[in-house]
This record gives structure tokens, C-alpha cells and sequence, in this order.
């Protein structure tokens, strides 16, 4: 059974979002790293690029496929996990941790309203 | 291919069997006025016999390079190609054209494959190569976009005049369809890419700047100062090369291109009339994820044996769909081993005595030419094994006259650009013996204005 923090909001795209003050740590959920499989490689965007809700910021590839990754949220970016470069595995084995994509400044809160919270997000995955 | 006919009982067998009454309502959703209508006007048929003789006089209207004596290039030269080259390629464990749909089962193919790479790799100086594109121009236009994908904030594309002009059609073929905007940055009166005009052009929207090493003309271009002026521009360098030319000059790798390409034909594959040749397609590292095509790796099975699979597939048509790198999902398989095959032959200093000989060829002929004809050099710039002639009548001309002494001394350079009426463009390979440069220049001497 995958993992489903209560403290996150979650998109059907399976990106997870954490909002402290005005800005947002996202990443991909547990499964999605599960049908992912192994992610070798991943294409984030650079801090300063703008980020739409629902639009993609990046991609992520696993052994056998490469997903695109869908932003829960608008904003500005304002860091990516450099780490990821080197150990893109991370994502694997703690994605709502060390794992993180990018971390965004928020530019409408309300846009968070529209996501789901845990326990939707697990009807969506069983 | 076997030769299929059908007679008129057959084709009834058939349109009986799908349930259709006559041929022409398969034909149906084809508009009547794109139809030829009336059947072929062929001739009635003929033995096997005045077949063969029938092709044979057609066949013998062509002059065929070797039966000539050869100066043309402009991309594709007349190198020596062993007899091992064509006896290994045609085994029939290697022979066929494509890369395999259950690669991993052809552990042959797929080493050839890495192989390849690996030698491109060594010739070239650079990090990566594909198992190949279609041809030079392909590899050429797919290093722009590479470049495009790479550089999402920037959207120029820049490339120097002395381009092979099929890659720039190629290119502008590609990018009208694209909505790419291609900017050209023109050669100076030296025959080099004008590198103030390029400095000028390049800013901070440019994607790529792109150029050929040597140039269309024949003359060798600063490389560095071209990639290294790309660079402060926060550009991309891409480098379309001329292989055997590697053996002499600064390979692209050395010079800190991103992107290099050439045109393959000249290692180990024949002229064949412009085709099918090879895209050869290398970039630095940290490009390898947006890079087209197939790329062979090395790896080791779960008995610890070495062995090869297809990598970095996640970026290919199959399985990225519409995102993919690029709609290659091939290579020039039989061609690429013909170019491995060849380099293999050579060895390192064999490969480096090809390129010695046609650079001291070349230049043996040329100091005749400007010496003792009234053909004058078109640039004062170093090249390799090809050179740009002034010719003191239209060149049109020389190269008749010339073809009527069984010579083939160049390529008309008014054939891609119209106002160069009175230029040539010469090559040179080690296989020219110095009595037929002599008997080049005898014929030249002959012609004055």
C-alpha cells in the first residue's frame, strides 16, 4: 500500500505539494514512484522560471519510460533539488522527503482549494 | 524480391475473395483526376534477352566515376574502399539495412553498433554518438533541433553560409514545417564564416550556431574561434565534419563543440549516385538525453558475460510518442558497418595516412594548377583536400570539356549559386596517381578565356 501523508494536498497527476507560508515543496507521491519504477534522469526547471498550475515543469524518466511531470501549483521557482542530478534514485526511496523536485513561490493560494487531501487521493489510487 | 504476377483469373480469385466486384472499387477514394485513366502505354513485351540488352545501352549512357578520372566531392568522394569492406558487409549475418526489432536477440549487430560508436567517438573526440541518421544533412538539421530542445528560452537559429547547401535545404525544409526562423551568417571575402558579422548576430535568444568543418568551398574555418564565440553568446556550436579530414585536422571534441556531425559516406561506403549514405551524430555528455536515434550500450548479463542492449530508449518514438527526441528510430545500419569495417582496416595510422595523402595530393595540385594554368584560387585560406578554382571561362564549360577527356574536374559551384559562374570546386582523394593530376593539369592548360 502506498504512502499518503495527511499533511499534503495531492493533483491526479500524482505530484504531492507542501505550502509553508508562501511557498510550496512539490514532488511525485510513493505511487508514483512505485509504477514508475527506478528514475534514472530527471528535467527540472531553473529557479526564477514560472510555473502553471496543471502545465508541465519537467519530466521524469524511469528504465522503462519518461513521464511528464504536471505542477500543482503557480509560481515562481525558487530552488530545484540539485541532488537529484546525481541520484535521481532519491525520488525512489524517499519522495516526499529527500526526494523533493522543486520548491515554487506561491502566486495564488486559492489554487490550492482545487487539490485533493489525503484521503481523496487515496480513493483516486485504489 | 520475387516477381509476382496476376493474371486476370487471379485478380478475379482476389476481388472475389474480399468480396468486391471490380478493381477499380478499391480504388475508389482516390480522385478521378489525379487517375492516370487509360492503362500504361507500354510497349508489347520483350525476351529476356533484348531486356538485358535494352538496360545495358541505357546503362552504358552514364559515365560512371570509374571509368573517369575523378575530382568531384562537395560531400561525397571517391576514396578506396577495400574488397574486405564488401565481403564482410555482405555475409548474410550482417546484411540487411535496419536495426533489429528484438535487438537484444542480434548480439551481433548490437556490438557492431557499439563498436561504431566507439569509433566515431575516437575519431571525433566527442563524449557520445547515435548509431546513426539517415545522412549528413539529416545529422545536420537534427543538431538544430537537439539544440532547440535543449535551449527552450532561446529560439535562433544561426548558421554560416558555408553549410553544404542540400543540409541547409534540408534544414529550412524542417524548420519551415516547424516554425523555426533560420538566419544565415555569410562567408567573408576569405571563404571563412565572417566572424565580426557572427559576433553581431549571436545574442541572447540564439539557440545554436552551426557551421561545416571544412566548408563548403573547401577552405577550413577557425573552429575554435567560431565554437568559442557560439559559446560566449550562451550559445550551442554545432559542427557538421568531414571524416577522413579528422585524421589531420583538430578533431571537434578538442575544440569544445556540443554537437558534432558528418557525413559518412567517405568511410568504407561507395558514391552510389548520393545515396544511401550516413548521418554520423555525436554530441558532448550532458546533451545525451535529448540526442536522436538509437544509441547500442555495454553491459553485463545476470551471469556477470558481457553484452549489448539498446539504451536510452525512454527518449525514442516508441515510447516518449509525440514527445520523442526525434522521428529517427533507426540508423544506416549496413552503413554504419561499412564505416566501421573501414576504420578497422585502416587502424589509427592508416587512418591518419588517408587524410596525409589527399591533404599532400591536393596541395600538389593546386600549386600546378596556380602555377601553370590560367585557373586561379578563389581564397587565399588553408583547406584540406578541396579547393575553390576562379575558372578564366564558365565553368559550365570546363567541366564539359573536361568530361569529354574522360575527366571529372569538379563541380560547378553555379549549380548552388547562380552568381558563381566562373568557380569550381575540386577534390582531391589518395586514390588521384600523380599521372592523372598531371593529365588534370594538361587539360587545363588548354583552357583560356
Amino acid at each position: 500500500m502506498a504512502n499518503v501523508p495527511q499533511e499534503l494536498k495531492y493533483t491526479e497527476d500524482h505530484e504531492w505539494v507542501r505550502v509553508e507560508g508562501d511557498t510550496a515543496t512539490f514532488g511525485i507521491t510513493d505511487y508514483a514512484q512505485g509504477e514508475l519504477g527506478d528514475v534514472v534522469f530527471l528535467e527540472l526547471p531553473s529557479a526564477g522560471d514560472e510555473v502553471q498550475q496543471h502545465e508541465t515543469f519537467g519530466s521524469i524518466e524511469a528504465v522503462k519510460t519518461v513521464a511528464d511531470l504536471f505542477s500543482p501549483i503557480s509560481g515562481t521557482v525558487l530552488e530545484v533539488n540539485g541532488d537529484l542530478e546525481d541520484s535521481p534514485e532519491t525520488v525512489n526511496k524517499d519522495p516526499y522527503g529527500a526526494g523533493w523536485l522543486v520548491k515554487v513561490k506561491v502566486s495564488d493560494p486559492a489554487e490550492l482549494d482545487g487539490l485533493m487531501n489525503a484521503e481523496a487521493y487515496t480513493a483516486h489510487i485504489s | 524480391m520475387a516477381y509476382a504476377p496476376h493474371t486476370d483469373t487471379q485478380v478475379a480469385e482476389m476481388l472475389r475473395a474480399i468480396g468486391v466486384e471490380r478493381f477499380d472499387d478499391l480504388i475508389r477514394s482516390i480522385p478521378e483526376d489525379v487517375r492516370l485513366g487509360a492503362g500504361l502505354n507500354l510497349k508489347p513485351g520483350m525476351s529476356e534477352l533484348e531486356v538485358t540488352r535494352y538496360m545495358e545501352m541505357i546503362g552504358d549512357l552514364n559515365r560512371q566515376a570509374v571509368d573517369s578520372i575523378n575530382f568531384l566531392g562537395g560531400g561525397s568522394y571517391d576514396h578506396f574502399i577495400p574488397s574486405a569492406v564488401g565481403a564482410l558487409l555482405s555475409r548474410s549475418e550482417w546484411y540487411t539495412a535496419y536495426t533489429p526489432y528484438q535487438p537484444e536477440v542480434s548480439q551481433g549487430t548490437l556490438q557492431a553498433i557499439y563498436e561504431y560508436q566507439s569509433v566515431i567517438c575516437d575519431i571525433t573526440g566527442m563524449d557520445v554518438s547515435n548509431a546513426s541518421v539517415y545522412d549528413g544533412p539529416t545529422a545536420v538539421t537534427e543538431a538544430v533541433l537537439l539544440a532547440l530542445r535543449s535551449q527552450k528560452k532561446r529560439e535562433r537559429v544561426l548558421i554560416s553560409e558555408g553549410l553544404h547547401p542540400h543540409a541547409i535545404r534540408v534544414l529550412k525544409t524542417y524548420a519551415a514545417a516547424n516554425g523555426i526562423t533560420v538566419e544565415t551568417v555569410p562567408l567573408g571575402l576569405d571563404g571563412r564564416t565572417d566572424l565580426t558579422a557572427l559576433k553581431a548576430s549571436l545574442n541572447d535568444q540564439t539557440a545554436v550556431f552551426s557551421f561545416a568543418q571544412p566548408n563548403f568551398l573547401g577552405v577550413l574555418e577557425d573552429a575554435k574561434a567560431l565554437t568559442d564565440a557560439a559559446h560566449d553568446a550562451g550559445a550551442l556550436a554545432a559542427v557538421s565534419v568531414y571524416p577522413v579530414s579528422l585524421g589531420m585536422i583538430t578533431p571537434p571534441g578538442e575544440y569544445g563543440a556540443d554537437i558534432a556531425t558528418g557525413e559518412g559516406q567517405c568511410l568504407g561506403n561507395r558514391m552510389s549516385f548520393g545515396g544511401p549514405y550516413l548521418g554520423i551524430f555525436t554530441v558532448n555528455e550532458k546533451l545525451v538525453r535529448q540526442m536522436p536515434g538509437r544509441v547500442a550500450g555495454e553491459t553485463v548479463d545476470r551471469d556477470g558475460k558481457r553484452g549489448y542492449v539498446l539504451t536510452l530508449q525512454t527518449r525514442e518514438q516508441h515510447i516518449r510518442r509525440g514527445k520523442a527526441t526525434s522521428n529517427i528510430c533507426t540508423n544506416e545500419g549496413l552503413n554504419a558497418l561499412a564505416a566501421l569495417i573501414h576504420l578497422a582496416l585502416l587502424g589509427k595510422d592508416g587512418f591518419r595516412q588517408v587524410a596525409q595523402l589527399c591533404y599532400d595530393k591536393a596541395h600538389y595540385l593546386f600549386d600546378r594548377i596556380v602555377g601553370e594554368t590560367a585557373f586561379k584560387p578563389a581564397f587565399n585560406s588553408p583547406y584540406f583536400n578541396e579547393f575553390t578554382l576562379e575558372t578564366p571561362v564558365p565553368a559550365e564549360e570546363v567541366v564539359t570539356r573536361l568530361a569529354d577527356q574522360g575527366i571529372l574536374g569538379g563541380i560547378r559551384l553555379d549549380r548552388f549559386y547562380p552568381e558563381m559562374k566562373h568557380r569550381m570546386l575540386v577534390a582531391v582523394t589518395e586514390k588521384r596517381t600523380r599521372e592523372e593530376m598531371d593529365r588534370f593539369v594538361e587539360a587545363l592548360q588548354a583552357i583560356r578565356s
